[in-house]
């Protein structure tokens, strides 16, 4: 089983909320200081689903991250992990473009890659939400695509997919070679070892530039672009919390019970 | 003039009936059509439709395309690529709406890309440019803490909408309408997936439609402490939910998950206890009417947004609020 997993460097979302800031003019999200980037969160659970079906299948996992300033902590977790290879495309060209121009990128990355049986990335990446890109690459190059796994399992050249849905699951059978996107449903990503980080350490990742891949620029980052953003805003949330105080917990509580019922909301 | 023209919305049917977020689609395009002076119409997926197609004119739609096969029932995104793909072919919309579920995530993207075009999903408002007559598309983007508005440059422009952000459609029934079937011409050959069981994991009142949710996070601590927001849910007549982590640590079960990527509520009163109110979160839940929230924290990002409030510690301050609450409800 040959598996790709593509996975993003974004901004910490869990950085407290009130860090979050935007720059009006560049319409940008100014990065929280002192707060490290990290894997897109289920970009780790797509990890951790590759490494489940290797250890079952054999076989070999590339991770592929797109970017620039890719700090080598960050995109060498799944190396720690316990993926195989990692393929940075990793240049001013290919970012600052939207859905389309970045599974464009990516589509053409896996074709030099070529080999493979399973490509898995996340539901949705944890800065822009966008859930296109897995569904994306699926089109591009043909497959069927699955998305919102909770549990893969691959049976000869079968593979079986439980699927989240609102009010339960679907088990979903598909041909391979397939697309699966992965969510929280899934069991958690596993923690490096110490074995996994000192063989992170020493593997370099292979850095291909669009040239490498032979790209037509105008096709990536910026000009390759279908969508323009026109506003990028925070909701105003209005506080008007009226905390309901007391001497100790056990009053406070009766006392927030009894201000419910004077207000009218019980 | 561009050859592109009229808004198309999908509509999914579920037992013979339109699905409450088609309603929605409806009502979204017909009024967008009405801003761009142009038609609309809709296609209906799902099989078997019953009275679903004159539904859909009563809800505004100008045309009406149908495709009832059998080999539709399953909704699977596979089977249905290419009826959608072929009718958009033959109408050439300028817009292309469908809701963001479990179908519209999949196809929308593949048939942007197909169409040579691009999609914005997840949508909560869209409206038209005065000027460049383009489609301007509000997401919520960061987990919440912002939102984007964008446009689609190229045609035709693709979108899905979140569930309950748009007004439904306004039923007429002197609307008139021309109803279209189609061959759905299903080639087997080229399925490449099939369903093999659907499973409903859910019991008792469905978070979206209760009109009470009681909501623990990580601070709730075990699955014993759930046990506890269950017992006044009950006496509430609501729903438990629970925050990412509690239901990552099977505190809860993971469909009660509320927020981004869980279930999007609109409760009359949402009781929010040791949670700390992450934008993920609240983008599940700010629609509530009335948010309570309990925490430890005074500085917690819930009380942000929350009515009313009282800084405790939850398994103190419980058993007291709990009782006073199960009194009133006498
Ligand atoms: C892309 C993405 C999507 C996400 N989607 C979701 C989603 O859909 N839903 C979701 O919930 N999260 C989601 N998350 C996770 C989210 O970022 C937060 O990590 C999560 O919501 C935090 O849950 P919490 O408030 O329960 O835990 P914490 O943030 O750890 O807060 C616990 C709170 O409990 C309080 N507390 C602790 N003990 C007590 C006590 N004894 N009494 C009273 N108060 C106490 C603390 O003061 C604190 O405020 C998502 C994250 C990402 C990156
Ligand atoms: N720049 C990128 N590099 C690698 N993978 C990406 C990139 N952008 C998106 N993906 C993958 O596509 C998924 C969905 O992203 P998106 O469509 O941006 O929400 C992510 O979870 C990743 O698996």
């Amino acid at each position: 089983m040959n598996i790709i997993v593509c996975v993003k460097q974004v901004n910490d979302p869990e950085a407290p909320p009130s860090s979050f800031k935007i720059d009006p003019n560049s319409n940008k999200v100014v990065p929280p200081v002192g707060v490290p980037p990290v894997l897109s969160t289920f970009d780790e659970y797509a990890v951790e689903a590759a490494i489940r079906v290797k250890e079952k299948t054999g076989g070999k996992i590339t991770a592929l991250s797109l970017g620039i300033n890719l700090l080598r902590d960050v995109v060498k977790k799944p190396l720690s992990m316990g993926v195989d290879e990692l393929v940075l495309l990793e240049d001013p060209a290919y970012i600052d473009g939207d859905s389309w121009s970045t599974s464009f990128a990516l589509f053409t990355a896996i074709k030099k890659i070529g080999n493979y049986d399973l490509i898995l990335c996340g539901r949705q990446s944890a800065d822009w939400d966008a859930g296109q890109v897995g569904p994306g690459i699926a089109e591009l190059l043909g497959l069927p695509c699955i998305t919102l796994a909770r549990k893969l399992e691959v049976e000869g050249n079968r593979l079986k997919v439980e699927r989240v849905i609102p009010d339960g699951f679907e088990l979903i059978e598909s041909t391979l070679p397939a697309l699966v996107t992965l969510s929280n449903e899934h069991p958690a990503p596993r923690y490096p070892n110490v074995k996994g980080i000192m063989m992170a350490k020493r593997k370099e990742p292979i850095v291909w530039k669009p040239s490498d891949l032979g790209l037509d620029v105008a096709k990536i980052g910026p000009s390759g672009r279908r969508t323009r953003l026109i506003k990028l805003y925070q909701p105003v949330r209005e506080s008007h919390c009226e905390i309901v105080t007391a001497d100790t917990p056990e009053e406070a509580g009766l006392k927030l019970g009894q201000k419910l019922r004077d207000v009218k909301v019980l | 003039m561009s050859e592109y023209q009229g808004v198309l919305v999908f509509c999914e049917v579920f037992e013979g009936r339109l699905t409450s977020v088609s309603l929605e689609l409806l009502g979204t395009g017909r009024r967008l059509a009405g801003e761009l002076k142009t038609s609309f119409q809709a296609m209906l997926l799902g099989s078997p439709l019953d009275k679903a197609p004159d539904e859909a004119i009563i809800c505004g739609a100008e045309k009406v395309y149908v495709a009832d096969d059998p080999g539709l029932k399953d909704s699977l995104t596979d089977s249905y690529l290419p009826v959608m793909e072929k009718i958009i072919k033959q109408v050439c919309p300028a817009v292309v709406l469908m809701g963001q579920t479990n179908m519209g995530r999949d196809l929308i993207p593949r048939l942007a890309y197909r169409s040579n075009s691009a999609a914005v999903l997840d949508c909560v408002a869209l409206a038209i440019d005065g000027d460049t007559k383009r489609l301007l598309m509000t997401k919520p983007v960061f987990g919440g803490n912002a939102y984007a508005v964008q446009i689609c440059e190229t045609n035709p422009q693709f979108a899905t909408i979140r569930a309950k952000s748009m007004a439904p459609a306004i039923r007429d029934e002197s609307r008139k309408g021309e109803i279209i079937k189609l061959q759905a011409d299903l080639d087997l050959s080229r399925v490449q997936t099939r369903l093999i069981e659907r499973k409903t994991e859910i019991a008792g009142i469905k978070l979206e439609d209760a009109r009470v949710i009681v909501c623990g996070g990580r601070g709730i601590g075990s699955a014993e402490g759930f046990k506890q927001l269950e017992e006044l849910a009950r006496v509430l007549k609501g729903a438990v939910g629970a925050s990412r982590p509690a239901c990552d640590n099977k505190w809860a079960s993971d469909n009660v998950q509320i927020g981004l990527t869980g279930k999007i509520v609109s409760p009359e009163l949402y009781i929010a206890v040791a949670l700390s109110g992450s934008s993920q979160h609240l983008s599940g839940c700010s629609g509530s009417k009335v948010i309570v929230a309990i925490n430890k924290d005074a500085e917690a990002n819930i009380f942000k947004v929350a009515h009313y409030g009282i800084v405790a510690d939850w398994k103190k301050a419980w058993p007291s609020f709990a009782g006073k609450v199960k009194e009133l409800m006498k």
